[in-house]
């Protein structure tokens, strides 16, 4: 049973790392810098679970260790979706000034995206891993891209606000956004439990998973549904981190070596919490916020998913 | 009983299985023959709803497969397919414990695990059950595979090609295993084979197929003569009797 004191050993150091953050260094007026560093590390440790989260299901439905939500443009969506409703409404408007309503219709349309996705992803009789990665980098880009397009056609003034307003970063946490995510992370937990049980078999595969009876179509559905949706919670919070998810559930898969999802999904998000808050900590006191963490974090996984890539290749 | 009725299915205007009829009686072996893309894999994979069929009905047992649940469907039929690639880092226990699925949901009862055991004994896979999937033969796997199946207890076991990797020792091994399951256990148990010599010693019937429509179905007897072969395989194939067993001798 190696890999559930690997995971108590995970909990631990999160735990650690996280009360150092909150503490380290506290003097001054704690009454007002306590409550908000405790409010940005929530916001972290929410973005940095549901990115693990949404990543494991995402392999584990897909069958492959190599896609994850971000390589298929899902958090370039976001941004995407962001811009398009500053454009359509201008930062002065109800939906911009009520950040909470501007993040719901966000996450609508990131789910009704998801439900395209699935028919793309699973209608295809078979469907080539290389080639959805492909399909995946190239919205990716493409969202990207339109999203500039559109910031560049917003009056300055305009963009200035609303980028400050949505835009987040792991430096300028949305905190707004905090409260409306607990609640949200509490009802898709709700919403997951249904489909808990069926993880571990869809690891297997389409065929044995539909003959051990699981009812394949349905359940991808609404996992990919959950995925999307942490997705957006995650980028709402801390912004878009490319290679976290790839990077912390392959780690999570080496490092404990079980396919249990129970552990697999706990252990990738609290290597995903120790590498957010471990690496901020680093920035903020060793670079001191000379580099952002997202960089530092998408150089390895960046270097990691080279390696995945070419790994597979040789066992081809 | 499996009632296969008028059953059609295309892939891009190509008419893989064209309306196809078939019963498959209980507790008997039952092999489909045939040459490469006759539509064999594609037809058990429609009995056994992975694919979805065209046009005709599946029944099992007299109830629509479409209407039945998934899982109820998962207690009454199993299939093993011939590519099975598991990436997991799974042990051959917990591979074969994965058959319980339908009735534990993850959850293994005391008398689960006797299953798997016993599955795990009937495949005499007890010295590897604690080794990991990737450290195994292709033939040790495929047992493996082969043994979930089983501890899945299904009436109907459908198996696409499980002599595939196999040496002759493992061969026989599961064909008389398959013979077992059939006389001792009651189950039913329908392959793809395309080794004619074994689907002749050890089939009750056999269906042939080619070009997506059946060629002849009947007991093992009738379908192993040199004429139908011929109109299957496009070859002459030479049959002697030995040992009360229809051999086929094409080379």
């Amino acid at each position: 049973m190696a890999y559930k004191k690997k995971t108590v050993i995970l909990f631990l150091v999160a735990l650690l790392l996280t009360c150092l953050y909150i503490f380290y260094g506290l003097s001054g007026n704690i009454d007002y810098i306590l409550p908000r560093r405790i409010v940005k590390v929530i916001a972290v440790i929410i973005s940095g679970g549901a990115i693990a989260f949404a990543t494991t299901i995402f392999m584990t439905i897909t069958n492959n260790r190599i896609l994850t939500p971000s390589v298929m443009g899902l958090d370039s969506l976001y941004l995407l979706v962001q811009t398009v409703m500053i454009y359509l409404f201008g930062s002065h408007s109800l939906v911009m000034m009520n950040s909470n309503i501007n993040y719901v219709i966000s996450i609508i349309a990131m789910v009704l995206f998801s439900l395209i996705l699935y028919r793309i992803l699973f209608r295809g009789e078979d469907s080539n891993v290389y080639f959805l990665l492909l399909i995946g980098l190239i919205l990716g880009t493409f969202f990207n891209s339109a999203t500039s397009f559109m910031q560049v056609l917003i009056d300055p003034n305009e963009f200035m606000i609303a980028q400050d307003k949505m835009f987040a970063s792991i430096n300028n946490v949305n905190t707004n956004l905090v409260y409306l995510s607990v609640v949200l992370i509490f009802l898709v937990m709700l919403y997951f439990w249904r489909y808990a049980k069926y993880l571990d078999v869809l690891a297997l595969g389409k065929d044995l998973s539909i003959n051990l009876g699981v009812p394949y179509n349905d359940v991808v559905k609404h996992l990919l549904v959950i995925v999307a949706i942490m997705i957006s919670i995650a980028t709402a919070l801390t912004g878009p981190m490319t290679f976290l998810g790839l990077l912390v559930v392959n780690l999570a898969y080496e490092f404990l070596k079980t396919f249990r999802h129970k552990y697999i999904i706990m252990g990738s998000a609290l290597i995903s919490i120790i590498a957010l808050i471990g690496g901020q900590l680093i920035v903020e006191k060793i670079f001191v916020f000379q580099t952002p963490i997202s960089v530092i974090i998408n150089f390895i996984g960046g270097i990691y998913f080279i390696y995945l890539l070419l790994k597979e290749n040789r066992s081809w | 009983m499996v009632k296969v009725e008028r059953l059609s299915k295309s892939y891009h205007d190509k008419k893989v299985i064209d309306d196809v009829s078939l019963t498959i009686e209980k507790g008997t072996i039952t092999s489909f023959i045939g040459p490469n893309g006759a539509g064999k894999s594609t037809l058990m994979s429609m009995i056994t709803r992975l694919i979805a069929q065209d046009e005709g009905l599946i029944a099992i047992d007299g109830e629509n497969i479409d209407k039945v649940k998934n899982n109820d469907l998962a207690k009454k039929i199993s299939i093993l397919k011939q590519s099975n690639s598991i990436q997991l880092k799974l042990t051959v226990r917990e591979l074969v414990s994965f058959g319980r699925f339908p009735y534990s949901k993850g959850r293994l009862k005391k008398d689960d695990w006797e299953i798997v055991d016993q599955a795990i004994r009937y495949m005499e896979l007890e010295e590897i059950q604690n080794k990991y999937l990737d450290e195994l033969s292709g033939g040790q796997r495929q047992r493996a595979h082969i043994a979930m199946v089983i501890a899945q207890d299904t009436e109907y076991i459908m198996l696409d090609e499980p002599l595939n990797n196999l040496d002759m020792r493992h061969s026989v091994q599961i064909m008389k295993i398959l013979r077992q399951l059939v006389d001792e256990l009651d189950k039913t148990v329908v392959i793809v084979i395309h080794d004619i010599n074994f689907a002749s010693c050890y089939s009750d019937h056999i269906v042939a197929l080619k070009d997506g429509k059946i060629v002849k179905q009947g007991q093992a007897c009738d379908v192993i003569d040199s004429c139908v072969l011929k109109e299957i395989y496009e070859m002459d194939i030479d049959i002697k009797e030995v040992n009360n067993q229809r051999i086929c001798v094409y080379f």
